[in-house]
């Protein structure tokens, strides 16, 4: 029964929390509302229901009552608006980026997610860089930001675990940060229909402790050393 | 206010009509310029093409609730390109969920409400003899002939129908290298754009129509709320349709002749068909829900006996959501990439908008209030319009707030709210219009019996397809996903598709009462009386019974009151048709208070 449910699966980012927290208000808000709109029909359809010798009241409406029932709304409306604001500027404005994240580029393509890390020197576009398709791993202790392109159509990167998606547009360079609370191993999908293979364009993110993450990018540099020649970005090393 | 109506003379000259001759079978029933004949083919053709997307549908849901397995009974009609052996390829589900909508949204919901009530109800409604430009509406409903013949014909050409989704967003629909569908999409374009000259044809003639052609004493404020609706609905038509039709065109070119318009490695820019697209998109939805709250307020206010709640609100309710309509687009793309700044603006417009629906919903609410509600089948239709208008509504605000949408976006909670909207709305407001007014269309009564059975399935029906959408959408189910066990965190879900599916076998099997009934009936049915369900307005009161050619044989009517005066005091009966003269004294009734003057003077 729990796909039945209304509740959210615990979130593992750091605006995740927040956004949670705005949804249940919503469904609260929205459950008051549905419960005494519904109920107030059902009522009124069993009180008023046709009886022999029975007249309708000849009533064309209540000023006051329109007054009310516009300004209720719209202040309840105007408060979800404005909790929303904060938040939405706090996730999707650029100047909130954190200017210490680990920054990784991700360039999507029919139907596959290519991620380039920045090397050993923590610089992206040097000759230690290392691409991997479809696995971004990160460390929990600090933001990362995505630098996103596309090369051929509008995908969607979607992380549900971190509550967070963003379209992908070819011909434009698109950002997204988040920060990661937790460890673990969490899906991310195309959530913008892409093509045939839209179902497969799956990957997998992956947040280490920071130990564990140096270690996978030693790991990763060594197998491109190996694998591919010095120029970046490297050919993708590693397929899911 | 004054009343500019102009008489049936000064008209009916234009409509090319004439008493004494009898028309040919041609004229009469295929090329006719009566409006109501155009209506009733506008109606047979959007329930076919309603079956049609019904079909899509239960395809689609086969492949969700029976992933990998053959389609049964049918399955060894479908080619190796599309479903072999029965097991629906990606590239045909992809064109399945693309032409489900289209098919809903263009050929069947929009002509079901705009074509079907524009041409049939808004001429009768207001006293007129036809439509201001009768053979410009014949040609409205033959122009969409050949939009449906080609979108039907794009699923036999080679690379199969379109698959870019009904939003069709570039460069995806652009470029057959990325879609491998070529001529299917060319064809979706094509017939897009001719339908957009049906729609716009339709548009000028009801708004000239309305304005120029009321029968004297039929003010702007006496004016039904069906025909109000449609009147506004009419504007949002003529002003988003030739936005469509333009990103249509480039889109077009796009395809075929090498523009790049969508195309950024020629400095074109794909969140421009975005624009376009959505421009036109978020008015069309209204223009799919404000005619069928138009028909659902008649209903309402007819069988609960008792004046419409708020006649002035509800009035300017529908002008205020259209024209917040134009203002909204942008929630559309929250995660488009398009500038966060603008997100903000676009959720504030959005969440407004929430206001003049509640306003319709607690006005429907004030009318059934102490009102006399009888339960017939329109009714049960139009209640269960307010009834899942409300989850539509309520639903809607969760995307509205721009941070809430980020993980519901594209999922099935968008997929649960749409068809709460469209389906809960629109579609239970199209089955409460056909059973009120199939009795002045076609003289007979809808068989009362099979329309409870069809209500009382559909309405179980559609609440276990879509409402377990929303909690799908909860547990990040994306929409537009040929596989959903292909994501492992997904897999989990598989019994609740699975259950939506055989649901929504049920709907549509549910579906085939009505289908029966509406024939049954169309000739089989119980005659009907001149005015059957009592009403006040004047196609039941002034019109023949069905009316022919002219409408009204008895001229012109007069216009005295609004069209809501259900249990007036001035009535011994419970209703007062708009054409009553009102009696200077009566006997034994009690003196109106200056207070409860017919809304409009």
């Amino acid at each position: 029964m729990e796909n039945w449910s209304w509740m959210l699966d615990e979130s593992a980012s750091s605006v995740g929390p927040q956004i949670d927290r705005l949804y249940y208000i919503i469904l609260v808000i929205t459950g008051i509302v549905f419960v005494a709109t519904e109920v107030t029909l059902l009522y009124f359809l069993f009180k008023y229901r046709h009886r022999e010798g029975h007249k309708a009241e000849y009533i064309h409406g209540n000023t006051k009552a329109e007054i009310i029932w516009t300004a209720i709304p719209a202040l309840i409306v105007l408060a979800i608006a404005l909790m929303s604001r904060g938040l939405w500027a706090e996730i999707k404005d650029p100047a909130n980026v954190p200017a210490d994240a680990m920054r990784v580029m991700l360039e999507a393509k029919q139907f596959e997610w290519n991620l380039t890390y920045p090397g050993p020197d923590g610089e992206l576009r040097t000759g230690d860089d290392f691409t991997v398709r479809n696995r971004l791993d990160i460390p929990l202790d600090r933001p990362t930001v995505l630098e996103m392109t596309s090369v051929d159509v509008i995908h969607s990167f979607f992380v549900p675990d971190f509550r967070l998606k963003q379209d992908i547009v070819p011909g434009m360079a698109m950002q997204m940060w988040f920060q990661p609370t937790r460890a673990g191993v969490f899906p991310i999908g195309c959530a913008e229909l892409c093509g045939i293979g839209h179902t497969r364009m799956r990957g997998t993110l992956t947040v280490h402790s920071p130990a564990d993450y140096q270690a996978w990018v030693n790991e990763q540099v060594q197998g491109a050393a190996s694998a591919a020649e010095p120029a970046a970005p490297a050919p993708a090393t590693q397929a899911q | 206010m004054a009343t500019h109506a102009a008489t049936a003379e000064g008209h009916a000259t234009g409509a090319g009509h004439d008493e004494h001759h009898k028309l040919s079978f041609i004229r009469t029933y295929i090329f006719s310029t009566d409006h109501k004949m155009i209506a009733k083919q506008f109606l047979l053709a959007s329930l076919l093409f309603l079956l049609i997307g019904g079909i899509l549908a239960g395809l689609v849901r086969w492949q969700l609730g029976f992933p990998g397995q053959p389609i049964p009974f049918i399955g060894s009609m479908f080619s190796d390109t599309t479903a072999p052996g029965g097991i629906i390829l990606p590239e045909f589900y992809n064109s399945l969920v693309t032409m489900h909508a289209t098919f809903m949204i263009f050929f069947a919901i929009m002509p079901l409400l705009v074509g079907v009530w524009g041409n049939f109800l808004i001429p009768l409604q207001i006293g007129a003899p036809d439509m201001a430009f009768p053979r410009l509406n014949t040609a409205s409903f033959w122009i969409s002939v050949p939009a449906g013949i080609l979108m039907l014909a794009s699923f036999f050409v080679e690379g199969g129908a379109a698959g870019a989704g009904w939003t069709s967003y570039a460069p995806l629909s652009a470029n057959p290298e990325y879609s491998g569908v070529h001529m299917g999409q060319v064809l979706w374009l094509v017939s897009l754009i001719i339908l957009g000259f049906s729609s716009l044809t339709g548009a000028v003639n009801y708004i000239t129509t309305i304005i120029n052609m009321r029968a004297p004493g039929m003010t702007w404020f006496r004016m039904p709320l069906p025909t109000w609706s449609l009147f506004v609905t009419s504007w949002l038509l003529l002003l988003a349709i030739p936005i469509l039709t333009g990103g249509l065109i480039m889109l077009l070119f796009d395809q075929t002749i090498g523009t790049g318009f969508f195309n950024p490695a020629t400095d074109g820019e794909p969140l421009l068909w975005q624009h376009i697209f959505w421009y036109f998109g978020h008015p069309e939805v209204y223009i799919l829900i404000l005619p069928a709250m138009g028909l659902v307020s008649e209903v309402i206010s007819n069988r609960a006996r008792k004046p419409i709640f708020g006649y002035h609100a509800m009035v300017l309710a529908i002008i205020s959501i259209a024209f917040l309509g134009w203002v909204v687009w942008g929630h559309h793309m929250f995660q488009s990439g398009m500038n966060p700044l603008l997100g903000t603006s676009f959720m504030i417009s959005t969440i407004i908008i929430a206001v003049p629906s509640a306003i319709k919903v607690f006005n429907w609410l004030g009318t059934l209030w102490k009102g006399d509600i009888h339960f017939d089948v329109p009714m049960l239709h139009a209640l269960a319009f307010v009834a899942m208008f409300i989850i539509g509504g309520l639903s809607g605000i969760f995307m509205a707030s721009a941070p809430v949408d980020i993980p519901i976006h594209d999922t099935y909670f968008i997929v649960a709210h749409i068809h709460y909207v469209l389906f809960g709305g629109s579609l239970f407001g199209i089955f409460a219009g056909i059973t009120f007014w199939f009795p002045k269309m076609f003289g007979r009564m809808m068989s009362p019996k099979l329309g409870k059975i069809h209500f009382w399935v559909t309405i179980f029906a559609y609440n276990a397809v879509f409402f377990p959408m929303h909690n799908l959408g909860l547990r990040n189910h994306m929409r537009r996903i040929y596989d959903p066990n292909s994501y492992e965190y997904l897999q989990p879900l598989q019994g609740l598709n699975t259950f939506i599916s055989i649901a929504a076998f049920i709907l549509i099997a549910g579906q085939m009462i009505f289908a029966f009934s509406f024939f049954y009936s169309m000739f089989f049915g119980e005659k009907a009386e001149q005015n059957p369900w009592k009403s006040n307005t004047l196609e039941w009161t002034a019109a023949g019974h069905p009316p022919g050619h002219g409408n009204f044989p008895g001229g012109t009517p007069h216009v005295y009151r609004g069209p809501y005066e259900y249990s007036s005091p001035e009535s011994n009966e419970d209703f007062l048709p708009q054409g009553v003269p009102p009696e200077p004294v009566r006997r034994g009734a009690v003196p109106r208070e200056p207070g409860f003057l017919p809304t409009g003077d």
